[in-house]
């Protein structure tokens, strides 16, 4: 589902986020990216979201090559990813309902159709008493599980996650990966960068572990 | 909780038809463009004001304009000019003069006053009478009142006036109203004056309404971020902004109308006061529905063209980062 050959990604600097770095994710399947920060977890995300283009190497996602996905496609490629924040990214103008209605609005739903989509997607954060507030008054780990409703309302085959429990305390942040996890067990890939160890192990799930843009270790509990 | 709980959650995302879909998208933008506009009343306000005293000013000075060539054109059928007869011409031969001018296809009308006719009048309107009695003879010559035809251009009125001053019988040729051909001419370039300070205002307006979207947009940069990162084209970050543009060049036109409508309203008052001074039946002219539309149409286009180049510019640059 995802794949990265041979990805290198330098910026204009001259320092390397990426060097070389090839990795897949099958799909189905809930992987997790660590290492320190400055690991090039976030710019490994960033290239697949295409707020970035590697250098050299090549992106596949969904079966598309990303170096081919034109700059006017870039919207339309961004519609069939989930992508959660750390710091949520949500709009604080607007009440909770509006922000997990926008992907919808954006592919063009119809305001009715929306509604009952977007009641789902609450209701599967456990957030649906809650559409008429402003994410403003909520929690921290409300507001993320806004954003992952917004994430997953348009039904994406892939989700990408950066340090989606950043801000948040052990229990929270369990509660979140649960919520990743019931995701993942109705077929949608995963990808989440985290550096939170314990957390990933208790999950049971494949860790890929970055150390200077290079890969350094995949852990698979299941071999 | 189960995931698959509600149909809802797993059901494809399905579209409408395509055009309703722009449609709703582009009612919901302008309801919600109207909608950020009455939020900050007071700064819209300041723009829509602005906008619209400067469209009001090319448009009342157009109106004036107007106005005023109505009014003489009142004066163009008294274009009339006054040939004075040598004082050797007798009244039969003055008579067949008029006889042979009026017989020109170019005239529309010949009048002739006779020596005795001129003092008599001057008589009664001087209140000279008694010195005029004194007078031995009539020192008035006969005279022709002649008005051209209407289709007659500057240049064939002067040639008449040439011809008919050249005839035998005739002392002077006196052009009332060459003043009014002035007029007319000063006129034409108030016009032009109009035109080109309508452009300059109009480049105005759109730098007003341009700079005021860019700091709309500077100031929801991040929305417009966020919107970009989960998937929004430039058409639709942009889609807002045009709406708010629409709204500054339609309200700025409509305040325009009514300042334009409210200082006519002002003037209506002297304006036929003036007018019965002069026993003139002269009435202020307004905007008709064509030049109204026009001011409007004006107006929206250059909202919509401001706020279309802005947008374009500044949604291109404002990337996820």
């Amino acid at each position: 589902m995802i794949r990265l050959d041979n990805v290198t990604k330098r910026f204009p600097g001259g320092q390397e986020a990426l060097s070389g770095l090839s990795l897949s994710v099958d799909k189905g399947e809930m992987v997790f990216v660590t290492g320190h920060s400055g690991a090039g977890k976030s710019t490994l995300l960033r290239l697949i979201a295409l707020i970035e283009r590697p250098t050299s190497g090549e992106v596949i996602v969904n079966s598309q090559n990303t170096r081919r996905v034109k700059r006017r496609k870039i919207p339309a490629y961004r519609r069939q990813i989930g992508m959660v924040f750390q710091d949520h990214k949500l709009l604080y103008d607007r009440p909770v309902f509006d922000n997990v209605a926008l992907p919808l609005i954006i592919a063009g739903v119809s305001r009715r159709d929306a509604g009952r989509r977007v009641r789902a997607a609450l209701d599967q954060v456990s957030l649906l008493h809650k559409e008429k507030q402003s994410p403003q008054t909520l929690s921290a780990g409300e507001q993320q599980r806004v954003g992952i409703a917004r994430a997953i309302v348009t039904r994406p085959k892939v989700l990408i996650a950066d340090e989606p429990t950043g801000n948040l305390d052990p229990d929270l942040s369990l509660e979140v990966m649960r919520i990743f996890r019931r995701f993942n067990e109705v077929g949608v890939t995963l990808l989440i960068a985290s550096h939170d160890i314990a957390l990933i192990d208790r999950l049971g799930c494949r860790r890929i572990a970055l150390e200077a843009g290079r890969l350094q270790e995949e852990v698979d509990p299941w071999e | 909780m189960g995931i698959t709980r509600n149909a809802d959650a797993v059901a494809p995302v399905r579209s409408s038809g395509a055009f309703s879909i722009w449609l709703t998208c582009h009612a919901s933008n302008a309801v919600g463009a109207l909608g950020r506009l009455s939020r900050q009343p007071f700064a819209s306000l300041m723009i829509v004001l602005v906008i619209s005293v400067t469209l009001a000013l090319p448009a009342a000075i157009n109106v004036i304009v107007k106005n005023v060539q109505s009014l003489s054109s009142n004066w163009d059928n008294a274009l009339d000019f006054t040939v004075y007869l040598k004082q050797d011409i007798s009244v039969s031969d003055a008579e067949g003069l008029l006889r042979l001018i009026r017989q020109r296809a170019d005239i529309e009308t010949v009048e002739l006053i006779t020596s005795d006719q001129a003092l008599a009048e001057f008589k009664e309107q001087s209140g000279f009478g008694a010195a005029l009695e004194q007078l031995g003879e009539n020192p008035l010559p006969h005279t022709l009142v002649v008005r051209p035809g209407p289709g007659n251009t500057g240049a064939s009125l002067i040639l008449l006036q040439e011809e008919i001053g050249n005839l035998p019988e005739a002392e002077l040729v006196q052009v009332d109203t060459e003043w009014v051909q002035r007029f007319h001419a000063i006129l034409d370039i108030v016009r032009q004056a109009i035109a080109i300070g309508a452009l300059l205002l109009g480049i105005a307006i759109v730098v007003i309404i341009g700079n005021t979207i860019r700091l709309d947009i500077e100031n929801r940069r991040e929305e417009i971020e966020v919107t970009k990162l989960i998937g929004a084209s430039n058409a639709f970050v942009r889609r807002p902004f045009l709406w708010t543009g629409f709204w500054y060049g339609l309200l700025g036109g409509g305040f325009a109308l009514l300042l334009v409508q409210y200082g006519l309203y002002l003037l209506q008052g002297p304006v036929s006061r003036l007018a019965g001074l002069y026993q003139g039946n002269i009435s202020v002219a307004s905007l008709n529905l064509t030049e109204s539309a026009t001011i409007l149409g004006i107006s929206v286009f250059l909202g919509l063209f401001a706020s279309w180049v802005t947008a374009a510019r500044h949604m291109r640059r404002i990337e996820p980062k």
